[in-house]
């Protein structure tokens, strides 16, 4: 069996506003596999947002554990997030905010190195011509690209993303989709297999994209399913094995 | 682009319609009034104008005068610069030093910075340091408030993403919250400049000084050539247009990722 490269152990959280307690997490645990897309589901609000924060080291962790391969501890993972709005920085075009996290003290690496890996990047994602060219000039299915590139630039074994697909057309939506499952091949015949942790709301997404999908309850929010979904790719969503399980991950999540 | 560029020389000529239309109306009521001690003729203000390197009333020329105005400004300025936006920065991200210093700052920022005067005068006597002081009270507070403003607007997110590349929280400074309030700082210091601007010329005016435009004005009061006073106003009307546009190319040469217009 191979090593995961998350392992979380009975996660809770609980926020305290206005002297008012609200548990959002009580007690997940699970692992997810390098190389493997991992969709996480649940009723809004039941905290999967939380979970990646948490996960991303953005979140502070009340009880439990997250370890990564890298860092065998509870400290933040090695994980890179990609926000369900692109959160691209304005003032820096393409090529810039690509190349940010490489520029920072913890993730950096020497200027030809980080030359040559926003090249490969920008052609993975098909925006070498854009380099240049700033958010407020881009599409959003070309900004959502970028941001997912300024997540695999400084190679991580954990790539989050939060809804990374709601505000686009369904036609650059399923684009998007199999870039995901296009760059997750290309990232794994590199030599750097990433985990794809993905929140989604739509059943369809999930089994089209995911390895496995898992279902949380509603608040406080625990395991509620878990789903291998064994369909070879590529899927087609009007297959009726592709057409049962969304059926099933609908009826795990509750409304 | 060409729809543009006609478009802003139409706007052009509209704004000139308008300063035409006053000058028209100025030299009609100084013909009628004709007094030049109320309303000089246009003349006699284009007079002075036409002659800026030439001795005003015995003294320094009109040129020399606005230099030194100038470089007062710009040093009181940018003493005002160097201490808002650090503070500005600080306040905008630490909540505690905002919650100490909050109600300080709001008392401080409605008094006129001309009121600093005769305190002004006690500590640093009369002269450069204290016409500096004046000016910098007045740019403090909009270079201040905007730079607070400015960190406020910094999307949480854009930090979010610093900090899941695990950045120190001086490269989440350097990195996100200073370009990301930029903007609106520029637009503090737009302000800050106009005010500071009015400041010098009101500080120049009061006893003790010896040079200046305001000094200029006051000095061609006393003498009763209100030609001068025009003139005077011409050019501080000019160069604070000019501050201005200056400042405005700068938003756009700069900001342009903002992508309006």
């Amino acid at each position: 069996m191979m090593e995961p490269v998350l392992s979380v152990r009975d996660l809770k959280k609980t926020f305290v506003a206005d002297e008012q307690e609200c548990r959002v997490l009580q007690g997940i645990s699970f692992e997810a596999f390098p190389g493997e897309i991992l969709c996480i589901m649940g009723t809004s609000g039941c905290g999967k947002s939380t979970l990646l924060r948490m996960i991303a080291g953005l979140e502070t962790i009340d009880s439990g554990s997250i370890s990564t391969l890298e860092s065998q501890g509870t400290g933040p993972a090695r994980a890179a997030m990609v926000f369900q709005d692109d959160a691209l920085f304005p003032w820096l075009n393409v090529h810039d905010n690509i190349s940010y996290g490489l520029r920072l003290g913890a993730e950096k690496v020497p200027e030809d190195v980080a030359t040559k890996r926003v090249a490969d990047l920008l052609d993975l994602i098909g925006l070498t011509s854009f380099s240049a060219y700033y958010p407020y000039q881009l599409s959003g299915g070309m900004k959502q690209r970028a941001a997912v590139a300024r997540a695999l630039a400084v190679h991580p074994g954990i790539i989050l993303m939060d809804e990374p697909f709601s505000a686009l057309d369904p036609f650059t939506r399923r684009e998007l989709q199999d870039e995901i499952i296009r760059i997750r091949d290309a990232a794994s015949a590199e030599g750097h297999p990433v985990a794809i942790l993905l929140v989604t709301h739509n059943p369809e997404e999930a089994v089209y994209l995911a390895d496995r999908i898992i279902v949380l309850s509603d608040r406080p929010a625990s395991i509620h399913g878990l789903i291998d979904v064994r369909l070879p790719r590529p899927r087609s969503i009007a297959d009726k094995d592709f057409l049962a399980i969304r059926e099933e991950v609908t009826g795990l999540v509750k409304r | 682009m060409e729809p543009k560029k006609k478009h802003s020389i139409s706007n052009i000529a509209k704004g000139l319609v308008v300063i035409v239309l006053f000058l028209i109306i100025w030299e009609v009521a100084a013909i009628i009034i004709n007094n030049n001690y109320i309303l000089p003729r246009l003349g006699d203000i284009l007079l002075v104008l036409a002659h800026p390197f030439a001795s005003v009333l015995g003294g320094s020329s009109l040129a020399q005068n606005a230099l030194v105005s100038l470089r007062e400004v710009l040093t009181g300025f940018l003493c005002a610069v160097a201490v808002a936006v650090p503070l500005g920065l600080l306040i905008g991200t630490s909540k505690e030093v905002d919650s100490y210093l909050n109600y300080f700052t709001q008392m401080i920022r409605p008094v006129p910075p001309i009121a600093w005067m005769p305190f002004a005068i006690a500590w640093f006597g009369l002269g450069f340091t204290s016409i500096i002081f004046i000016i910098f009270m007045g740019a403090f507070f909009p270079i201040l408030i905007n730079t607070i403003d400015g960190v406020h607007g910094v999307r949480s997110q854009w930090t979010d993403v610093a900090r899941m590349f695990r950045s120190t929280s001086f490269e989440r400074v350097r990195t996100v919250i200073v370009p990301g309030a930029l903007p609106v700082i520029w637009t503090g210091l737009r302000v800050a400049f106009a005010v500071a601007w009015m400041c010098v010329v009101a500080a120049e005016m009061l006893p003790g000084t010896s040079a200046g435009l305001g000094f200029m004005i006051m000095y061609a009061y006393n003498l009763g050539q209100l030609q001068v006073i025009g003139a005077g106003m011409v050019i501080i009307g000019i160069i604070g247009l000019g501050a201005d546009m200056l400042f405005r190319a700068g938003q756009t040469k700069f900001f342009h990722w903002q992508g309006r217009g």
